[in-house]
């Protein structure tokens, strides 16, 4: 299988964080008022774990994810990922960042309609460069993997929101991310799809050591989770550790450096 | 690119790729396109319409008025003018339409000229093909309406040759039209952040 383990680097402090977060604040103008999402979110994320950002709608759970994925920058504090700040990237480089390091998966599976399954899952490969031959070996071997390997040439709106959602997990592999990015994957899925879903998460997790990051409030979650951190008025409410895991994080709150 | 000493590669959407989204789009949006196409369609039938009634009055010997010849040309302009307005219109409204798409495709990495490049190769598309339509119905219209007035001897008056031209003209207009008429739009679009991919419409 083509499907490479990620490469390590290790950093200085000898733990591997992915991600890390930093007294990150962000601010939002609503009319003539300046509200405050974030207010100071301080958060290692280790290679190669599966995290939950849990919280009710409104508490800066989404925000929070955004600033992860290099989606919206914040307004005091830094987002590191692989030790770079994101604040330091221009349009480019984020844009290298989101096909290369990091996958995304949405609420409402966001294929793009006019593609097919395959199509969808090459067009991160694409954009990276590889030939088309090279894209559609890929895209049918991660199609494969995610159990779609007949639906190849299904346009989105063929296909249950189940097997989008699998679409959209094969296309957020294509580039051998580092990190899965996921908002609310299942949110929009029945129970047992939904479970699936999660699995199939955890099976890549697992398998592949790519790391997890969803921002979610099903419960299924938790199960699956290697951590669940709780979000609530913008600041870390609380962080759990699933019981059955060993314990390999260090301090979640407050890491120095 | 270069950036304290870290090397980026640049990311690429081919030619062939891009062409085939665009194509797909206009297929798959089939009414959407048919709205922005009225526009060209309409201002291509209009000008070829003047022209092919110009020349047949030309050739059926009838002694033209030259001051007609500016009302005409001011007409036509006017009348593609609104065109473009039209088409502006109908294009930003597909972008509206597309937020999640043009954001998920920037979190797989498209640049904004990516975005660019696929409304472009689009709005040239639906323009292509409107023009030829808007020049069969310009033509059809003016030979038809003729014909009921003049009887069979019209057929005498148009010179195919010159027919061919405006055919060739309205290609030209068109497409330049219905790509002029996405500027906007596509600008629109590609400023579309990438976080615009999350938004769950309610």
């Amino acid at each position: 299988m083509a499907v490479q383990p990620q490469t390590n680097q290790t950093t200085a402090t000898g733990t591997e964080y992915i991600v890390r977060c930093k007294d990150v604040v962000k601010e939002y103008m609503m009319g003539t008022q300046i509200v405050r999402a974030l207010n100071g979110v301080t958060l290692d994320i280790v290679r190669g774990e599966y995290l939950s950002i849990m919280g009710p709608s409104g508490s800066g759970k989404s925000t929070l994810f955004n600033m992860i994925g290099g989606l919206d920058k914040p307004t005091g504090g830094s987002v590191f990922i692989n030790d770079v700040d994101m604040a330091q990237l221009d349009a480019q480089e984020l844009a290298f960042l989101r096909c290369r390091t990091i996958g995304y998966i949405f609420q409402t599976f966001n294929l793009i309609p006019v593609m097919t399954a395959l199509e969808n899952v090459m067009l991160p490969m694409i954009f990276g460069g590889l030939s088309t031959d090279e894209a559609i070996d890929r895209g049918i071997e991660l199609l494969k993997l995610v159990g779609l390997g007949e639906r190849l040439h299904h346009k989105p709106s063929e296909l249950s929101g189940g097997q989008q959602q699998r679409v959209a997990i094969a296309r957020a592999l294509a580039n051998n991310p580092q990190i899965i990015l996921a908002d609310e994957p299942t949110g929009n899925l029945d129970l047992r799809t939904g479970k699936e879903i999660i699995e199939l998460l955890r099976q890549l997790n697992k398998e592949q050591g790519v790391t997890i990051i969803s921002a979610t409030h099903d419960l299924k979650m938790v199960d699956v989770s290697d951590r669940i951190v709780w979000i609530r008025d913008g600041r870390i409410d609380r962080v759990e550790e699933r019981a059955a895991v060993e314990v390999r994080v260090g301090d979640v709150e407050g890491t120095p450096g | 690119m270069k950036k304290d000493g870290r090397q980026v590669e640049r990311l690429q959407l081919p030619f062939r790729v891009a062409f085939h989204i665009s194509m797909q789009s206009v297929r798959i949006r089939f009414w959407r396109s048919v709205i922005t196409a009225a526009g060209t369609v309409l201002g291509i039938a209009f000008l070829v319409s003047v022209l092919t009634a110009m020349m047949i009055q030309r050739n059926s010997g009838a002694i033209t008025d030259p001051s007609e010849r500016y009302r005409m040309t001011w007409l036509v302009i006017m009348s593609l003018l609104v065109c473009l307005v039209g088409i502006t219109n109908a294009m930003l409204m597909s972008v509206t339409e597309r937020y999640k798409e043009i954001g998920t495709m920037k979190c797989l990495g498209a640049y904004d000229i990516f975005i660019v490049e696929l409304f472009f190769i689009e709005s040239a598309l639906v323009g292509l093909i409107a023009s030829v339509i808007g020049w069969f119905l310009g033509v059809f219209a003016v030979v038809l309406l003729k014909l009921f007035g003049e009887g069979f001897k019209v057929f005498g008056w148009v010179s195919p040759g010159e027919v061919f031209l405006y055919l060739i003209l309205s290609i030209v207009i068109g497409t330049l039209l219905s790509v002029i008429a996405t500027i906007i739009p596509a600008q629109v679009a590609a400023r579309m952040p990438a976080a615009a991919a999350l938004r769950v419409e309610v």
